[in-house]
């Protein structure tokens, strides 16, 4: 083992790298069999910067941020293997008690349904306050002005008010403000996971929240980690985009890259899908994906998408394909990426 | 283009008692006056955020909602002057597809006894007869008839979203009302689902109504396009000229709040709304939009705006365009 040697290098990355994952990989030993949820994922998010986890429901992406924060119920999840490298620390080796000081303080998170995140019977003031008094030496006086302030910063209307509101009293948008006012108050925000974080808003206030979550994030240098499965958010919102598929990466790259040139032929039947793809001004049909995602627990070594790919051969259902760079901040996994591109 | 109308709605009101804050009672107008036609073989798409009545502006015109005011016509019947025996007759031509298939779905009743409900309430057809008819719909929306004996739960989402088209389409039905048909459904059996029904409108020359928060979905399937906010049409159009001329400033905001799929177009987005949607129940006097406005003019706090038609077949209530 290399170890001195690596973690040199991670602590050099880590100046520029807020969150790096290497080979990670999640099962869950369930009655039925063994549910391979993410397989070998390696990403990283660079300080300030966003990344999209881009996928369609079991594709193991809140899996993932789950595994960032250690909250996966374990058993029957279980870490396989692979390394979360979290500014220059393994997170998968800290204890649950040093995890405490991590969740929430250093790496927050936001849900796609806020009623469930925020506690039914305190304010919301006095919740955004309670971090404040956690973590900084206030008085609660002060604490419940710096929540104000907050609840001000995040663009609740009349935030004096607003603080003594419960959750049941705030809209959807205005609860997923406030969970934003909580994630900044804590001293120290590194990275924060964005779990499907507008699905259930509006799509009016969800232009809203996006455009508040980027600009507080540039401001405070916060790097974000964006999941979802809307294509849309990701143009609008992300600087890098993983795309997985049935637990594995299929496809990475920057967001222009991306969406110019998508290469997978997942990511492709994706964009395809989109009723709003230029290409459909006038058309009756959709080129759709045949087909089903397949089931986690039959799931061989060979390339997941393989069922569901025209241009699928016999190497497919034998190995997974290794990662092919199409140019510097873009690479693909797929044994048949020429053929594709020929037929494009 | 031009077919016979199989459906109008004439100021038709839908109004919910509620109980407010403080346990006063209050109304929430769902759907204020409300005016449609909707001709044969169109796809009436209809858009608009939570609250704003389009759910049940559809439920209404199937009558699966009692109304307030107003009538609607199906064929030239108002059918809420029907016996429920009349009704009967009538349901078996205009139907539903709901949003979520596993909760409109009995959970303990087999595929095939599921889609035998509705011939045993209409008392259609000898047993065999049924049973072939079964098979054939099973295939038509592409479920395997040997899954006939399954349960919801042993199928996809997409695939028991096939089970609620499939149980809407036994009747053999002219009118369907898709309330967010493809809404919780992933991107790639969306677009298996939206196909799906295309093929079944030409095959069977069905009309849709077609509600969806989704504009990029209206916007693909539609032949017209209507646009609700708090239990008002804002604007409706044929699509071509509302995609390319929306008018009402609520209809620009709410196409401009749309993400777009180029990331190389982010830049060049305009400003996005301000404010939440209010409360359908006690909703802004005057114009329900004008607190969010940003061509707000003195009369819009007063009065309602009429619908106009700005062009032909482009109607749109707003003060901006009330010469």
């Amino acid at each position: 083992m290399q170890t001195t040697e690596k973690q040199t290098t991670d602590k050099q990355n880590s100046a520029e790298t807020m969150i790096e994952i290497k080979g990670l990989s999640v099962n869950f030993n369930t009655q039925r069999g063994v549910v391979k949820a993410v397989r070998n994922l390696s990403f990283s998010i660079p300080n300030g910067k966003t990344l999209a986890l881009v996928g369609e429901s079991g594709c193991g992406k809140s899996v993932t941020a789950h595994s960032i924060n250690q909250l996966l119920p374990m058993p029957p999840g279980e870490i396989v293997s692979g390394e979360i490298w979290f500014r220059g620390e393994d997170l998968l080796k800290k204890s649950e008690k040093e995890m405490q000081k991590i969740r929430g303080v250093k790496i927050s998170m936001i849900f796609q349904e806020p009623m469930t995140s925020l506690n039914p019977v305190f304010s919301v003031g006095r919740q955004i306050a309670d971090v404040f008094l956690t973590h900084h030496a206030l008085s609660k006086a002060e604490a419940w002005e710096r929540a104000v302030e907050l609840l001000n910063l995040v663009k609740i209307p009349s935030p004096a008010k607003r603080a003594e509101s419960y959750p049941h009293q705030l809209s959807g948008g205005m609860r997923q403000r406030a969970m934003i006012a909580m994630a900044l108050a804590s001293p120290d925000p590194g990275l924060m996971i964005a779990d499907e974080p507008t699905t259930a808003l509006d799509v009016t206030i969800q232009a809203q929240i996006l455009d508040l979550m980027v600009s507080l994030q540039q401001r405070i240098g916060m790097s974000l980690l964006l999941i979802t499965h809307d294509m849309g958010v990701v143009a609008e919102t992300a600087d890098h985009v993983v795309v997985m598929y049935a637990g594995r990466k299929v496809e990475e790259g920057d967001v222009f890259s991306l969406f110019r040139e998508p290469s997978h032929p997942y990511t492709l039947g994706l964009m395809n899908s989109l009723p709003s793809n230029e290409k459909y001004r006038g058309a009756s049909r959709l080129e759709a994906i045949p087909g089903t995602v397949p089931d986690l627990l039959s799931i061989g070594e060979g390339c997941p998408f393989m069922n569901r790919c025209r241009y699928a051969t016999e190497i497919c259902g034998k190995e997974f394909p290794d990662e092919t760079r199409l140019s510097e901040n873009h690479s693909a996994w797929c044994h048949n990426l020429s053929a594709v591109k020929e037929s494009k | 283009m031009n077919g016979d109308i199989v459906l109008k709605a004439d100021r038709l009101h839908t109004v919910f008692e509620v109980k407010s804050q403080h346990q006063e009672k209050a109304l929430l107008r769902a759907v204020n006056d409300v005016s449609l036609t909707i001709r044969e073989g169109d796809v009436l798409g209809v858009v608009g955020e939570s609250g704003c009545g389009k759910s049940t502006l559809g439920r209404t015109i199937l009558r699966l909602e009692e109304k307030a005011a107003g009538e609607v016509l199906y064929r030239g019947t108002d059918i809420f002057s029907l016996h429920h025996k009349e009704m009967k007759q009538y349901r078996k031509k205009m139907q539903m597809i709901f949003q979520d298939p596993s909760s409109s779905l009995n959970p303990r009743k087999k595929v095939i006894s599921l889609l035998k409900q509705p011939y045993k309430i209409h008392k259609m057809g000898s047993d065999a007869e049924i049973q072939e008819r079964l098979e054939s719909l099973m295939q038509e929306v592409g479920l395997n008839p040997r899954h006939q004996r399954r349960f919801p739960h042993q199928f996809s989402g997409g695939q028991r979203q096939r089970i609620g088209i499939a149980r809407a389409l036994a009747l053999n039905p002219e009118f369907i009302v898709c309330d967010e048909a493809v809404s919780a459904l992933d991107v790639s059996v969306q677009a298996q689902i939206l196909n799906l029904l295309l093929d079944l409108q030409q095959k069977h020359k069905l009309t849709y109504m077609f509600i969806s928060h989704d504009l990029s979905v209206v916007e693909f399937i539609s032949t017209r396009i209507m646009v609700m906010y708090l239990g008002k049409i804002v604007e409706l159009a044929d699509k071509p000229e509302l995609m390319a001329n929306p008018l009402h400033p609520y209809t620009k905001t709410l196409f401009a709040a749309y993400p777009v799929n180029d990331p190389a177009k982010r830049e060049q987005k305009k400003r996005v709304v301000m404010g939440d949607v209010p409360s359908p129940i006690n909703p802004p006097p005057g114009c329900h939009f004008h607190p969010r406005c940003p061509y707000k003019m003195p009369i819009c706090e007063e009065k309602y705006p009429e619908i106009t038609e700005a062009a032909p077949g482009h109607q749109v209530a707003c003060h901006l365009f009330n010469k």
